[in-house]
Parts: C-alpha cells; sequence; structure tokens
C-alpha cells in the first residue's frame, strides 16, 4: 500500500493550490433534429451552456444542482466521454479539448472517473481483478504485464477490500463494496484527478459515510484533485473546499463552502438549501422555507435572460432581458465579506437559510 | 386505533432458500397520525407496508404469522374480494417511482376516473369531472387541459402529484407513502411534502411514510419505527428519538449524518453491511455491526423493551446507550 502512494504521477506535481483544470465557456448542446431523410435541425438541447471553473491542486470542488441541470454532462466532459460543442478544458495549462490520438490518451490517464450506479458500471461478467486490471491494457506503461496482479491486490487493500477477491464477479458484493471496485478502477492508473458523479447516492446511509471516508482518506495519500458532483447538499458540503451551484447548464454561484452555506446570495442556493430536511425535528416550527413553484424549464427552451427567473419570488423586467453575469455582485464587492463571491442574479442579497447549530 | 400490525412474519422462497423479510414486526398508526418507517434497503419496511396493502406477490412471499387489524378487522383473514373493497377506498398507496407505476398508454384523467367507476360506479363523464377536481386539488395547473394528456408529458414532481391525487381520490383512512420523494429532486420533495402534509391534516388521515431519509422524517413525522433486517429495532416519538436515541442502530444512522462541526474530520461509519436475509446472525440482528455487543447479544434476540410508556428498544443495553 506504501509504495502504490510512493509511484510518482505521469508527470511533475502541480504545487498545491495551483490551478489544476481551468474550465472556461464550457458548452455542451445536443442538437433536436426533424425528417427522416434530410435530417433538418430545429433546435437543441442546451445541457450545459457555458460554465467557467477552476480546479486547484489538491482541492475539491463540489458541483451541486437538481436533475437535467447538466452537472453529469460535465462530468462527462471532463473525462472526455462527451466532445463539447465549444469552450475549453485546460488541464496544465493545454486545452484537452483539441487533443486526439496519442496526447489525449496520456491526459485521459490522468483525470479518471467514479460512476455514479456500481451495479451498472461494472462489466458483470469481467472478475474483479479484469475490471480493476482493464486500465493497465489500455496504459501498458503503467503496470508491466508480471506486475499487474501485485497491483490490482494493491488496489484491493487500499480500497479496504480482501485482495483474495480478486477472482470474484461484480455480483458477489454488496453495493458498497462495488462503489469500491469502481473506485480501485479509478486509481488504477494514478490520476491526479478524479471526477466522481453522485458516487455514493445509490448505497445505503449506513454504508455512504464508510465510502465518502474512504475518498477522503485516498485523497491525502494520493494528492488527488476532486470534482465531487451530487445532489446531496450535506455530503457536498462536508467533502468540499469549494461549490458551485447549477442551475439549466450553467453555474449560478460559487465559493467555498462557508461563502455558498452560510452566506448565499443567489435566490435559486437559497431556494435549494431551504428545501434540504434538515434532521432535527426540533427545527421543524421555526425555520423559513422557500417553496418554489413549478418545474425546471426545458433545456430545448431555456428562458431568456436569467434562466432562474420562471421560478423566481425576485424576478422583474430587467431579468427577463438581461443574461446575469456570474460575477461578485456590485453591492458586494466593496469590504470584505463573506457574500463577496460570484453569483449570477441582478438583485444578489444575503439571505441565511441553513440553521445554526 | 385506525391500523395494528401485530407480530407480522413474511418470507420469501426463493431458489437459493428462505429469505425471512419481516419477523415479528407490530405497529400501529392512529387517525390523523403519521408514522414514520425508517429503514435500509432489505430491512422490511417495504413488504410490511405490501402485506397491509394485500400486494404482496404471493409466491414467492408467504405471511407466515400475525394479523393486520384495520378499523378492527383482521384483513389477513379477508378473502381477496372483501379486500379488494378496502384497498383504493379505506387504504390507499403512494408509490416511489410514479412513472413506472401509472399506465403508459391510459391517459392521467382516465386513471384517475377509473377509481372513481369501479368503487363508485360513476359515468365516466362524471368520473372525468372528478379527476380534474382532484388534479386542481394537487395544484396540478391547467387541469381541465391536462386531464387528457398521457404520464409521459408530465415531470417527475408532477407525476407524484398524480399518484397522491390517485391515492387521495376515495378519501381513504389510511395512506402508506412508500418512499414517496425519493426519486424528485429537494426543491420538488419540499413541495410533494408539503402538499401531502396539508391534504392529511385536511382530511385527517392516518398516514404510514416508508423512507430511508433522517432529514423527511424529521419534518413530518409524529412518531417513528426504525426497521432493521426485518425487525423494529426502535419505537419512539420524533422529538426524542433525535435527541437521545436508544439503539446503537438508529445511534450510528444519525451519527453518520455529516454535520457542520464535523467538517474535515472523518465521518461516523456504522462498520460492515446489512445481513443476508437468508443467514440472519444469531441473537440481536445487529450484532456483528454493534460497538456494543456482549455475549448476550449473539445468544438471544432481544425483546423490545419498554424504555418509557411510549418508546421502546430492542437493545440490551439500551440505558447505557440513551445515556452516551
Amino acid at each position: 500500500m506504501a509504495d502504490l502512494a510512493k509511484e510518482a504521477h505521469a508527470a511533475a506535481p502541480v504545487p498545491a493550490g495551483e490551478p489544476i483544470l481551468e474550465v472556461s465557456g464550457l458548452v455542451k448542446h445536443y442538437p433536436l433534429t426533424q425528417g427522416i431523410l434530410f435530417k433538418k435541425q430545429v433546435g437543441a438541447v442546451k445541457a450545459v451552456d457555458g460554465v467557467d471553473f477552476v480546479l486547484g491542486q489538491g482541492e475539491t470542488l463540489g458541483i451541486v444542482g437538481e436533475s437535467g441541470c447538466g452537472k453529469s454532462t460535465v462530468a462527462r466532459m471532463l473525462v472526455n466521454l462527451e466532445r463539447p460543442t465549444a469552450g475549453q478544458i485546460k488541464y496544465r495549462g493545454e486545452d484537452i479539448t483539441k487533443l486526439s490520438g496519442r496526447a489525449l490518451k496520456a491526459v485521459r490517464r490522468n483525470i479518471q472517473m467514479v460512476f455514479q450506479d456500481p451495479y451498472t458500471s461494472l462489466n458483470p461478467r469481467m472478475t474483479v481483478g479484469d475490471i480493476i486490471g482493464e486500465p493497465y491494457e489500455i496504459h501498458p506503461e503503467v503496470a508491466p504485464k508480471g506486475d499487474r496482479r501485485r497491483k490490482v491486490q494493491d488496489l484491493l487493500d487500499v480500497v479496504g477490500l480482501n485482495p483474495e477477491y480478486i477472482n470474484r464477479y461484480p455480483h458477489q458484493f454488496s453495493g458498497g463494496q462495488r462503489q469500491r471496485i469502481g473506485i480501485a478502477r479509478g486509481l488504477a492508473l494514478r490520476p491526479e484527478i478524479i471526477v466522481a458523479d453522485e458516487p455514493v447516492s445509490a448505497l445505503d446511509v449506513s454504508v455512504q459515510a464508510q465510502v465518502i471516508n474512504l475518498l477522503d482518506s485516498l485523497q491525502n495519500e494520493f494528492d488527488l484533485s476532486y470534482v465531487f458532483i451530487a445532489h446531496d447538499l450535506s455530503i457536498v458540503r462536508h467533502i468540499s473546499d469549494r461549490v458551485g451551484v447549477m442551475y439549466l447548464g450553467r453555474i449560478v454561484e460559487i465559493g467555498t463552502d462557508e461563502q455558498i452555506y452560510e452566506h448565499p446570495t443567489h435566490p435559486y442556493t437559497q431556494a435549494l438549501l431551504s428545501a434540504v430536511p434538515v434532521p432535527d425535528p426540533e427545527a421543524r416550527d421555526h425555520r423559513e422555507r422557500i417553496i418554489l413553484t413549478g418545474d425546471v424549464p426545458s433545456p430545448a427552451n431555456i428562458p431568456s435572460g436569467c434562466r432562474f427567473r420562471t421560478r423566481c419570488w425576485k424576478a422583474q423586467e430587467r431579468c427577463a432581458l438581461e443574461v446575469p453575469a456570474l460575477a461578485v455582485p456590485a453591492v458586494f464587492r466593496i469590504g470584505d465579506t463573506p457574500a463577496k463571491h460570484d453569483s449570477a442574479c441582478h438583485f444578489a442579497e444575503e439571505k441565511r437559510v441553513v440553521p445554526t447549530e | 386505533m385506525l391500523l395494528e400490525v401485530r407480530d407480522l412474519h413474511v418470507e420469501f422462497r426463493t431458489r437459493d432458500g428462505i429469505a425471512n423479510a419481516v419477523n415479528g414486526v407490530s405497529y400501529t398508526v392512529d387517525e390523523g397520525e403519521t408514522l414514520a418507517v425508517l429503514g435500509e434497503s432489505g430491512s422490511g419496511k417495504s413488504v410490511t407496508a405490501q402485506a397491509i396493502m394485500g400486494i404482496l406477490d404471493i409466491p414467492p412471499g408467504k405471511i407466515t404469522g400475525g394479523e393486520i387489524l384495520f378499523q378492527g378487522t383482521d384483513l389477513l383473514k379477508l378473502k381477496e374480494d372483501g379486500r379488494r373493497k378496502i384497498r383504493g377506498a379505506k387504504m390507499a398507496m403512494i408509490f416511489q417511482d410514479a412513472l413506472s407505476s401509472l399506465n403508459p398508454v391510459l391517459s392521467v384523467g382516465a386513471q384517475i376516473g377509473e377509481l372513481f367507476t369501479v368503487h363508485k360506479g360513476m359515468s365516466r363523464k362524471d368520473a372525468k369531472a372528478k379527476a380534474v377536481e382532484l388534479m386542481d386539488r394537487v395544484r396540478i395547473p391547467a387541469a381541465k387541459e391536462r386531464v387528457g394528456q398521457y404520464p409521459h408529458q408530465f415531470s417527475g414532481g408532477m407525476r407524484q402529484r398524480i399518484m397522491i391525487a390517485m391515492a387521495l381520490a376515495l378519501e381513504p383512512d389510511l395512506i402508506i407513502a412508500d418512499e414517496p420523494t425519493t426519486a424528485l429532486d429537494v426543491t420538488v420533495q419540499a413541495q410533494v411534502m408539503e402538499l401531502l402534509a396539508e391534504l392529511q391534516r385536511e382530511l385527517r388521515m392516518g398516514l404510514i411514510l416508508i423512507t430511508h431519509d433522517l432529514g423527511v422524517v424529521a419534518d413530518v413525522a409524529d412518531k417513528i419505527a426504525v426497521m432493521y433486517a426485518g425487525r423494529i429495532v426502535e419505537t419512539a416519538p420524533v422529538h426524542e428519538i433525535y435527541k437521545a436515541p436508544a439503539h446503537p442502530y438508529t445511534k450510528g444512522l444519525l451519527e453518520s449524518i455529516p454535520r457542520l462541526d464535523q467538517k474535515g474530520q472523518e465521518l461516523y461509519a456504522i462498520k460492515g453491511l446489512p445481513p443476508n436475509l437468508m443467514h440472519i446472525p444469531p441473537g440481536c440482528a445487529f450484532n456483528p455491526r454493534c460497538p456494543m455487543a456482549q455475549d448476550v447479544c449473539r445468544a438471544d434476540v432481544p425483546p423490545l423493551f419498554e424504555v418509557s410508556p411510549t418508546r421502546r428498544s430492542a437493545c440490551y443495553f439500551w440505558k447505557e446507550t440513551l445515556d452516551g
């Protein structure tokens, strides 16, 4: 286990805190076509519509949002499972969306993914050893053939599974154990960045904490940077250094966990936080809840101006005309308040919605 | 007493052996009361509910013991046509996944209206009018125009409202909601739970809320039954259980929720895995995962000890758990 951690990354390390991944203007549109023979584009599902963020070395960036907000599409673009329609993803200063062939393969080694559903993301006909060792088939330079079995067993040990289980099949494991296998596979190539898309959502409450603790300890041991995508706000807060809130293909607010949870300035963030049930019956009577009306609009037909305005209680004419930029709102620019962080709202104001303990 | 479940046992006969899904569950629900049944997958919470509703798949399922008294009648002694008169009219169920519980080839109006044509003998025209009224009541916008639409034309939250409308249609005395908001986003979950709580108060129905979400429970429940491996391990009024759990399993669940003051620290995690229902450990089913387990826990199944007149805990060491 110790020597596994000591093995160097593929390239020289990035100093802690320096940006390792810079995403700018990221867009993914899926065309909507009509006609059978002559397909005519009649519109587009704007799954991701201009996302910018920076991930620092050793940092955990949490991305929260409801279903359909584009958070998983962002994840898939980061690991190059989807090609962006526009925008840049810079890894160590190099735009990986332009790469192909050997150069792309080298980069992909360093950005790995852990998937949501441990039941469908593992091939049922492969043994655990083959699943975790498969990355070595694609990147044979990482582990020579004779060395692979030992490496896989080390990985099993690292994620807290018995190394003797190497010849078992996925169905012989529980959900939490399967997610550990998925994590071991993600670690196999010694990546620098792990993109985890809802890694604990499919697990039981008592097992979630085990997997979160594992991800936390692996981050220290292997010097990893995480993009952690989830809809469970309390788990995201626990694990993240910074948090971005997505709505309908865009980040509407981003900041440190304290800025987002204690000093949210965007109405959507406030509504989202206030909707989370608090596991304390005493809070039932004296907490203010913002109950949004209506549903998220279709990403094929995004409202003009601010995309949240159709459900926002503050919306005015300006919101329909002008797209609010993701920047520190003018009112908070002076001075040094925790509300001074990027928020895409014309009428941003601070509102505390999470009860203090 | 609206509903009383007494010592219910359910097993499933499978190719690999007998799975003991429910092993002696007892609980009660009063008029207008909300009982939250909390448990992880495989704890038997849904199987108990299916047995109450009479929608358990038999075989492979089999009710091997117990009574389900609903308004004084033992449902398990009734014939199928007797149960059918109760199901839908006197008790109704809301399922987790609205999309797969609704019929994709019938309009939602027809599905809601069917309850009135079948149970009340109404004409299809009157039933449709009733359907519009109910859709209004669960606040589906433009109900009149949407009554002819199909389930796929509604969003997840709206579909769940349609499920609620169907459950409420005949103004039942008891509603069983099995993870009603698990598939929904938090902002929509808040809308749906608020609607459900409001309608329940208005109609004074008993509600059994089956969930694994400790947050939802704290928000709406009056009392809680925590289930583990087919047994109830703790029952208590909602305020007391969050303040001081009397069973190590409940305690572990509550402690594994990330809290603000624990940021950067390791989360408390219950070690190990829930048991396989074909091989439930002897003694207390939780003993292999329990930090307090002693020899007695491995030998004898703990009964439900009385902690207070309103609280029970199936732990030999409930006093110690309660104190620290």
